[in-house]
């Protein structure tokens, strides 16, 4: 019993640090580099702002492949819990990405999602709004497998 | 002007040491694999275009050039020329009495001190800080044997951390997976905030466009060459958590 704990937390734990890693991913290749929405750095940007980017993003890196490999190792031990992993992943894909609309974007003014547009409390709510839906997603998924398991 | 010929000259001594390395490792354990002297050897001529060549030339104006031949000299080289485990080999090949003296060396305090994970990382990313944001860089492009020293620190650096994270070669006090991941991440934030901050400030001599062009490419192409680190680092812990038995004894029990 003690170890489902255990394999159900590292469930839990590979899928916040892959969709950390993913929400990342997809913010640097889509709106940094194919669209070319986000910029670099923009001159506004507090030095904490700096910091912060810095930091998620350094993490964020590594979560990608360090959450794909605690999957790999899930699997090859015969434990993973789909439902609660994608749960995970939504879950923290939202979070990220809602931290990074607010704070990142907001208080922090790394850079807008998109400049040169009158309408950006617009894109600003689309960006919110994903990451909340996600977040809620994430949670009925977690709040699912948890239930199929007591109905087991 | 003579960097890049002393460059070139301890290019050649470093492939002919390796060979040689393979040559006496030889006599005693079975042969060293060619894999790892393709490795050693790419690991050199990458490593040499930032003092040798066309990236080099380029480099003395150019603020790009010089990040491409920082990139390949501090990240690249010394990944490739870790994982041909060089120290490996030098105990190989040496006769047991000085092979005992270079893993005395190893084991001194000195060593512990330096291949300690925070020491590799403050030496590799604090040493980038001190280059780029005081005169250092300026100054590295007037006095040759500065801008000598300043190569020889990059690639020292960044081999050290490599060692540091992946221990390819055997590292005495090992740090735990989970210390070293913790260290890398931080390493790597340091070098992310650096290449914004250069983004915004660039370095003495620079002007603003050739700083922002080689800002994003020092914070791009170090996240290419670590993110293969990063896999590197992941696998080893990956393959040292395999299950021999499960978690605990009591999954039998199941």
């Amino acid at each position: 019993m003690e170890e489902k704990l255990t394999y159900n937390r590292r469930n839990s734990f590979s899928g916040v640090l892959f969709g950390f890693g993913l929400a990342a991913f997809v913010d640097e290749a889509v709106f940094h580099q194919l669209l070319h929405w986000h910029h670099f750095y923009d001159l506004s940007t507090t030095s904490l702002g700096l910091i912060s980017d810095g930091i998620f993003h350094a993490f964020s890196w590594f979560a990608t492949v360090g959450g794909l490999f605690l999957l790999a190792d899930l699997r090859r031990r015969k434990q993973m819990v789909p439902m609660l992993w994608l749960g995970m992943v939504c879950l923290g894909s939202g979070v990220f990405q809602v931290y990074d609309g607010v704070i990142q974007h907001k208080i922090m003014r790394l850079h807008q999602i998109r400049y040169d547009v009158d309408n950006l409390l617009y894109y600003d709510f689309v960006w919110n709004g994903i990451g909340a839906v996600l977040m809620v997603i994430g949670i009925l998924l977690v709040w699912l497998s948890r239930r199929k398991k007591h109905v087991q | 002007m003579y960097n890049d010929k002393l460059a070139l000259i301890i290019a050649f001594l470093a492939i002919l040491g390796y060979l040689l390395g393979m040559k006496f490792s030889a006599r005693k354990f079975e042969a060293w694999p060619i894999h790892r002297l393709l490795l050693f050897g790419s690991g050199v001529v990458v490593g040499v275009q930032a003092l040798a060549g066309p990236v080099a030339m380029h480099a003395h104006h150019s603020f790009v050039f010089h990040m491409i031949g920082h990139l390949l000299l501090g990240m690249l080289a010394p990944l490739l020329i870790a994982l041909s485990r060089p120290i490996t080999l030098l105990l190989r090949a040496l006769p047991q009495k000085h092979g005992q003296t270079v893993s005395h060396l190893f084991r001194s305090m000195y060593a512990r001190v330096l291949i300690h994970p925070v020491t590799a990382a403050v030496l590799n990313v604090g040493g980038l800080w001190v280059l780029y944001t005081t005169s250092l860089y300026e100054y590295m492009h007037q006095v040759n044997w500065v801008s000598f020293l300043v190569h020889v620190h990059v690639f020292a650096a960044g081999y050290l951390f490599t060692m540091a994270m992946l221990y390819t070669d055997p590292v005495p006090y090992r740090k735990s997976y989970f210390f070293r991941a913790f260290v890398f991440v931080g390493a790597l934030a340091g070098h992310g905030i650096l290449s914004k901050y250069l983004y915004a400030n660039p370095p003495t001599g620079v002007e603003a466009d050739a700083a922002k062009e080689g800002a994003v490419l020092m914070y791009y192409g170090g996240d290419l060459v670590d993110l293969i680190l990063i896999v590197l680092l992941c696998g080893q812990w990956y393959r040292a958590a395999a299950p021999h038995h499960n978690l605990s004894a009591g999954k039998a029990a199941e």
